[in-house]
């Protein structure tokens, strides 16, 4: 038994056996929430390459499983990542129900999450961007409604994510020659415009990050919610690869000042734009990108000017998929009730909707790392980290987060006026109101108690041993 | 054994992606991917072993057989033919010609750049993608942008196939043409899958 055949074939297998069963879709739910609650409680118990005694039998757990010449390792280094991909899936697959996306999501999710896997513990890892591209076209069904026609995000969120991978492996083809003849700096040069254009777009870097507000827009919140929070992880962990495997790349110091430059930009653009929009749904996507953006600032700062930098980016994972699974389900419970998810759709629902209407405004003030809440105690961490290398950049960070804070305010403003005669009352159902009381619950607690969670998450930093000094 | 055919798959490169950007009936797009991928094969031949080169030709046909199917279930012809005006088949092949004069003074670059490649191969390689690209950027049809995707992949991996020969690769990358059609055949199909309700 190898660990690969484990977290990557069942979890496969099962995703492809949901689909038939669809039609009923509280017991696929289930059963996708049961099986990804069971393997990250396998990810976080299981010893691998040791044996494991089940009564009279005994299993040699091995880390590796080869086919047609190449090999998929999962060693106790991608535990924490395993941990946390199933994690996601269990909780996005248990909401899924009361969501209620497209009837393919809970199924083609958990396949998303198994190719993610694998796109983690593939060897030679530039691989993993031909499984990340599969992920994305899997992404595709669920993403589209079909009470409305394609839109342009779709075709766009296809098209740019799909360009990014000849780049990527192309670049990884001319890694191995600056391997050998590091001095020659054309080659390095070339390799990094080729490396720089891949990740531009897969991670939606400007100006290739168009898709993200008009899929937000288009598609349904919580699917595009799942993709959003998925993707830019799962790339950013392949970018880290990168960083990890080629000494010169992660000793240059135009590697982290170019990631700075890039990331203040996204921080920049998505929370300008976040605080002039008038759409619910694009205002989740310009928050993506704002959050893309932090994450690009915490790596750049650098482990060896600033230690700790990717424990940072690690520790912002839990903040963020909790305020966007929040943000995402309140989303849609709000888009369930209205003609739409533009301002003028949604004035005074907080009257109608109080319990879904207060978990969204917290998740969003969440992610714009207001304090008391999960996402605060990260994001003051980077802004410290950013204005001890520069001052500028710091204030135009400081700016992009100041635009997602407005956004935050004028949405709640919009949720609240209303004519005064009608009375406050909750209509959410009793589930609903459970599932948005924990996700509130857990902003909160992960703010007031960061020291408790975010370790388990920054430790994930440790996978990348050349990375920490 | 493509040795000597080498310039014929770049011909037919050329022609066939140069019919799927101006050419706008359905068939004979269908029929210019198969064709392409002939071309893509021959390419590919030049540097890996025939039973693996062939895996790019059935994975080609497959999607195009894949993106037939689902066409001829489709009723919305906007999916199928675009009206054909005269300006635009123009300004279309003036932008296809820049892309071939691009192509033939770029061309002998890469080759310097890129050991054990051949004239031919980068030729072939550099016009699919920068047709593809045109095509990318010309267009919001569906059927088109995965044409246009098709194209540019096809292209890629005539110039990747040089520089890697792995069976997984080639099998991924397979995947991924089978997937971008299924995923084209079912932007196509969610207007009439809503028709059937």
């Amino acid at each position: 038994m190898s660990t690969p055949l484990i977290w990557i074939l069942f979890p496969g297998l099962v995703s492809g056996l949901l689909i038939f069963l669809q039609r009923w879709e509280r017991v696929v739910a289930i059963l996708a929430t049961l099986t990804a609650a069971l393997l990250a409680g396998l990810a976080w118990w299981l010893p691998v390459k040791e044996q494991l005694f089940i009564g009279s039998w005994t299993l040699d757990m091995a880390d590796t499983w080869s086919i047609m010449g190449r090999r998929f390792i999962l060693g106790p280094n991608e535990r924490p990542a395993l941990v946390i991909l199933y994690l996601t899936a269990a909780f996005w697959c248990g909401a899924a129900y009361i969501a209620r996306p497209s009837r393919v999501f809970v199924p083609l999710a958990l396949g998303m999450v198994a190719i993610m896997t694998a796109a983690i513990s593939v060897e030679p890892f530039l691989y993993a961007a031909l499984l990340i591209e599969l992920a994305i076209l899997l992404s595709v069904p669920f993403l589209i409604s079909h009470d409305r026609p394609v839109g342009h995000g779709i075709l766009r969120y296809i098209t740019l994510q799909s360009l990014g991978v000849p780049f990527i492996l192309f670049s990884g083809w001319m890694l191995a020659g600056v391997e050998t003849s590091p001095g020659d700096q054309v080659l390095v040069q070339q390799v990094s415009v080729l490396l720089g254009l891949g990740f531009a777009f897969f991670l939606a870097i400007f100006p290739f990050h168009t898709w993200i507000p008009m899929l937000a827009e288009e598609a349904h919140p919580y699917a595009v919610g799942f993709v959003l929070l998925l993707l830019p992880g799962a790339i950013s962990f392949f970018g880290l690869g990168f960083l990890e495997r080629y000494s010169w790349l992660r000793a240059s110091q135009t590697t982290y000042e170019v990631l700075r430059f890039f990331g203040v930009l996204m921080v920049v653009i998505g929370g300008i734009w976040s605080a002039f929009q008038r759409h619910l749904g694009k205002m989740l996507g310009y928050a993506v990108i704002v959050e893309i953006g932090f994450s690009m600032l915490a790596i750049s700062l650098g482990e060896q000017a600033h230690p700790g930098s990717l424990e940072l980016f690690f520790a912002s994972l839990l903040p963020r998929g909790l305020g966007l699974g929040v943000w995402a389900l309140a989303l849609t419970i709000v888009r369930n009730q209205t003609d739409g998810l533009l301002f003028k759709d949604v004035q005074g629902i907080a009257r109608r909707l109080p319990a879904a209407t207060t978990a969204l405004i917290l998740a969003q003030f969440s992610i714009a790392g207001l304090p008391l809440l999960a996402g605060f105690p990260v994001r003051i961490a980077i802004f410290e980290g950013i204005a001890k290398i520069s001052l500028s950049t710091f204030l135009w960070a400081l700016i992009g987060n100041f635009g997602l804070l407005i956004g935050g305010f004028r949405t709640l403003a919009v949720f609240v006026m209303g004519p005064l005669d009608e009375n406050w009352k909750l209509t959410e159902t009793r589930v609903t109101q459970a599932y948005l009381i924990i996700g509130v619950g857990a902003l909160l607690v992960v703010g007031l108690f960061p020291q408790s969670f975010l370790p388990l998450f920054s430790n994930m930093s440790h996978a990348f041993e050349q990375l920490i000094p | 054994m493509f040795d000597q055919l080498a310039f014929l798959g770049v011909v037919l490169i050329s022609i066939t992606s140069l019919v799927l950007l101006v050419i706008k009936d359905w068939r004979v797009s269908i029929t210019a991917l198969a064709i392409q991928y002939l071309g893509v094969f021959e390419l590919v031949g030049l540097s890996w072993p025939l039973e693996l080169a062939a895996v790019k030709l059935v994975a080609g046909w497959m999607a195009g057989a894949v993106l037939g199917v689902a066409l001829l279930g489709v009723t919305d012809k906007t999916h199928k033919n675009e009206r054909i005006v005269f300006g635009s088949v123009l300004f279309r092949l003036l932008t296809a010609s820049l892309v071939g004069l691009v192509s033939f003074s770029v061309a002998p670059q890469l080759e310097a750049s890129i050991p054990g490649i051949r004239y031919e191969q980068v030729l072939g390689g550099i016009i699919l993608i920068g047709m593809g690209l045109l095509q990318l950027g010309l267009t919001a049809l569906p059927l088109r942008i995965v044409l246009g995707l098709l194209t540019v992949f096809s292209g890629f991996e005539i110039l990747y196939a040089v520089v890697e020969t792995s069976t997984l690769v080639s099998g991924l990358l397979a995947g991924v043409s089978l997937g971008l059609a299924l995923v084209g055949a079912y932007l196509m199909t969610v207007p009439t899958l809503e028709d059937i309700g």
